[in-house]
């Protein structure tokens, strides 16, 4: 059982990850302050339920979630989206033209991705379906294993992985948009279909 | 591609979120080190992660510590 008093000394360092999660799911800076704000005073009151030892920064995210599935987003549950019906691997690699004649040393390809502004990346980021956003803020942003994700999301492994690939192959095609709109990417032939 | 080169493509988000099992994990760090195309590929991926996550951050403001701080005071203060 953790003791309430703390609760602060422990948890206030997690808020940088926090509030760049809530931004990102409620794509609003108001919205992700009170969300934050309320993910804090829940988990203080909630806090003697918490098993000190365990991980307090996946059981803060896991309320963040529950709060803003609760209170943040559309009332209308979505069903598992699946509108991405092609998930090979590499899709931008692909596309800057990699795995074809792979050249040795520092590539085109990875400086194209220096290229790529905050604003690009949280757009793509917020552009995706709740679900995979979700996974890949989980994943990719703040590293969680797995298991971890499955936990605070409360559901399947074998959810987690579909939902991480899905995100990220959405969001790798949303940044190859945004490099051919700013003319770093060519558009190669071929690569289409 | 040989099999090899195909089982690299289809392990790779194992492989770099780190959940592969050590056995399979060396099998491929020794087809990445003898295949320069596969790692090439698996190079810009792991860049790719690194980049999302360093342009994905954001300032906390100040006045949302001070208020969340204070917000938990007048908890713990209610709580006595």
């Amino acid at each position: 059982m953790a003791d309430q008093a703390k609760f602060t000394d422990l948890a206030m360092e997690h808020m940088p990850s926090l509030y760049t999660a809530a931004l990102r799911m409620t794509r609003n800076p108001a919205d992700a302050e009170d969300l934050v704000q309320e993910t804090y005073l829940k988990a203080y009151r909630a806090f003697n339920s918490f098993t000190e030892g365990t991980n307090l920064k996946a059981w803060l995210y896991r309320i963040l979630t529950n709060t803003y599935i609760n209170t943040y987003r559309a009332k209308k549950r979505r069903p598992e989206e699946s509108d991405i019906d092609d998930l090979e691997n590499f899709y931008l690699y692909r596309r800057l033209g990699g795995l074809e004649g792979a050249a040795a040393g520092r590539s085109a390809e990875d400086e194209v991705l220096d290229r790529f502004t905050e604003t690009e990346v949280k757009e793509a980021i917020e552009a995706l379906p709740e679900q995979f956003r979700m996974a890949v803020l989980l994943g990719d942003v703040e590293g969680f294993s797995y298991k971890e994700i499955a936990e605070i999301l409360d559901v399947p492994i074998g959810t987690v992985m579909s939902r991480l690939h899905r995100g990220r192959r959405a969001l790798q095609k949303r940044l190859y948009e945004f490099g051919r709109q700013r003319g770093l990417v060519s558009e190669r032939e071929g690569t289409h279909g | 591609m040989d099999e090899h080169c195909v089982e690299a493509v289809e392990l790779l988000y194992h492989y770099l979120d780190g959940e592969l099992t050590d056995e399979r994990r060396v099998l491929i760090q020794h087809h990445l080190d003898d295949c320069p195309p596969c790692f090439e590929a698996y190079d810009f991926e792991a860049e790719l992660r690194i980049v999302v996550r360093q342009k994905c951050r954001d300032h906390v403001p100040e006045s949302l510590i001070e208020r969340v701080a204070k917000a938990l005071q007048e908890c713990e203060g209610s709580a006595e």
